[in-house]
């Protein structure tokens, strides 16, 4: 057993020395690509190579949509993890099995699944189009895609988050008389928001980053569906420079937005053992 | 520590699996299958190994058929495809991959792999392409000439121009005069055809090659131009590739009356 002196106790450290060896082998994994990345990056040019004006329509558009995906994201998603976390149903692991499926299945099938249901000639598109309405070649159709795709993320992460923090303080107050919604505003929500902040970071994060469904369902034009992905994937035909100076963008907006806001899901207590003779201070 | 020891050895184990799968084919490269056949007849059944072919996408059906031909002719010889953009591929390629013949979709891309000095010799052109208007069957918009569409309102949908058929769309466009508001400018001819033959696009430009492909699922309107842009695709053996022989004879059979026959029924045109 390892004992770690911290200040004022004494701790159990769970994490055998040799798992360490793998844990710097996965971070290195994750890294040095990133860093083989940011090697190509043409300095000298990058300022000209992200400033240009399709550059910086993918910029907007890109942070303008994955803002969007994840406002509907957090309307959609509080209630579903709700759902799924507190209420009792038939059908319920089925539900969450489905819910999950575009973590899984491949972006550009989320993206055909859209397409052949909000197109103009889909399932729903058609009756829409008919209405005079059109959602594909339009920012709508990027944000829906991305939605999609980032949905399961913050549900799981909030479901986690709910579950964890069990319902004590929600019984209490409903036998001190609070009525369900007042107990959701006053106690679930306030109690979870760590949770609900990671999750919504995370879909923003995957919305930032979303290309098959965004490809396949929106299309791509400067300044309405060409998100930063989709542009990055362009340059990389013509102008690698651009492609690689536009990826490190890409990837310090998400590393500011993830680290600025994401908290690790809170740990659990850890065991402190007092061995004999020793006592806090 | 039995728990530890155990660990180590599964994961030796992996790794002892990994290099050894890795290292069969590496370290005899099609060696074993060349010497163990006697070389009693001079025909080309003698050519043996595989053979990796790296071609653009829109060479799919054509070269999976001159695959299987090859094959037929040289039961010991194995075609392995890869099919990607022109671009993707010379990229792949010159970052390593293990590459025996490069068939671009275009001249610029095959100029990359020249350049970098790991093309065998002279790229040859086999095909060449022309654009095509396709509408969806029911032809939602009454396209009846490349002019149409032009037209307000028209949902039209291109190639971006940094891809081959995006460059040509935007010179053909200019040879006709036309002035066109696409829709959207996709990363590839496929997402082009995709918008058509799904019915969210009212008219696409792609290559006549994809709208034969396609069959019944588009309706194609020739552009109509006394002076199209044209495509051309050259092959070439990759100068790193240890199956120069079979290289040779693929190229051989692409180049040859029996390749031209398949690539002319898929709609390419002559070189």
């Amino acid at each position: 057993m390892v004992l770690l002196r911290r200040p004022g106790r004494w701790e159990y450290q769970a994490v055998p020395r040799w798992i360490y060896v793998f844990a710097v082998l996965g971070t290195l994994f994750i890294l040095v690509p990133l860093v083989g990345m940011v090697a190509r990056v043409n300095w000298s040019q990058f300022l000209a190579l992200v400033t240009s004006s399709a550059s910086l329509d993918a910029l907007l558009l890109s942070l303008k949509t994955a803002a969007s995906s994840t406002v509907v994201c957090v309307i959609l998603g509080v209630p579903l993890a709700l759902v799924l976390a507190r209420a009792q149903f038939a059908g319920q692991r089925v539900l969450r099995a489905l819910i999950l499926l575009p973590l899984v299945v491949p972006p550009v099938v989320g993206g055909l699944a859209l397409l052949y249901t909000f197109g103009r000639e889909g399932l729903i598109g058609k009756s829409l189009s008919i209405a005079g309405i059109n959602i594909a070649f339009s920012t709508t159709a990027v944000i829906m895609a991305q939605s999609f795709v980032a949905l399961p993320f913050l549900v799981l992460s909030l479901e986690g988050t709910l579950r964890t923090a069990g319902q004590r303080y929600e019984a209490v107050a409903a036998t001190l008389g609070a009525r369900p919604s007042t107990v959701m505003r006053r106690i679930t929500l306030p109690l979870v928001l760590p949770g609900l902040v990671s999750g919504a970071v995370l879909a923003f994060a995957r919305s930032l980053g979303e290309f098959g469904a965004t490809l396949t369902f929106a299309g791509s034009l400067q300044g309405v569906t060409r998100t930063l992905p989709l542009e990055i994937y362009l340059q990389r035909e013509t102008d690698p420079d651009a492609a690689v100076a536009l990826s490190f963008v890409l990837i310090a907006v998400a590393v500011l937005v993830v680290g600025l806001t994401y908290r690790a899901p809170a740990h659990r207590p850890r065991a402190i053992v007092v061995p004999e003779g020793i006592h806090e201070s | 520590m039995s728990m530890f020891r155990k660990s180590v050895a599964i994961v030796a184990a992996l790794m002892l699996t990994a290099s050894l799968a890795a290292c069969s084919p590496g370290a005899n490269p099609g060696g074993t299958a060349e010497s163990s056949t006697p070389n009693t007849s001079e025909g080309a059944s003698s050519l043996s190994g595989t053979l990796n072919v790296f071609a653009a996408a829109s060479l799919k059906s054509t070269f999976t058929e001159l695959a299987k031909e090859f094959q037929a002719a040289n039961p010991q010889a194995k075609i392995s495809l890869n099919f990607d953009g022109s671009s993707t591929l010379v990229t792949q390629i010159t970052q390593g991959a293990p590459a025996d013949v490069f068939a671009s979709a275009d001249e610029a891309n095959m100029n990359k792999l020249t350049t970098a000095n790991m093309a065998q010799g002279t790229p040859e052109i086999f095909a060449t392409n022309i654009l095509t208007v396709v509408v969806p069957p029911n032809n939602p918009a009454n396209i009846t000439s490349f002019a149409d569409l032009a037209k307000p309102g028209v949902k039209v949908v291109v190639c971006a121009a940094q891809v081959p058929c995006g460059a040509a769309a935007k010179t053909d466009e200019a040879t006709a005069g036309l002035s066109i508001k696409a829709v959207s400018e996709e990363l590839n001819v496929t997402s082009v055809l995709g918008k058509v033959t799904s019915g969210e696009a009212d008219a696409g430009l792609v290559y006549v090659t994809d709208a034969t492909g396609a069959g019944a699922k588009v309706k194609a309107i020739p552009l109509g131009l006394d002076k199209p842009t044209v495509n051309k695709y050259p092959i070439v053996a990759v100068s790193s590739s240890k199956k120069q022989e079979l290289a040779k004879a693929f190229i051989a059979l692409v180049t040859a009356a029996q390749g031209q026959k398949i690539l002319q029924e898929a709609g390419f045109g002559t070189p």
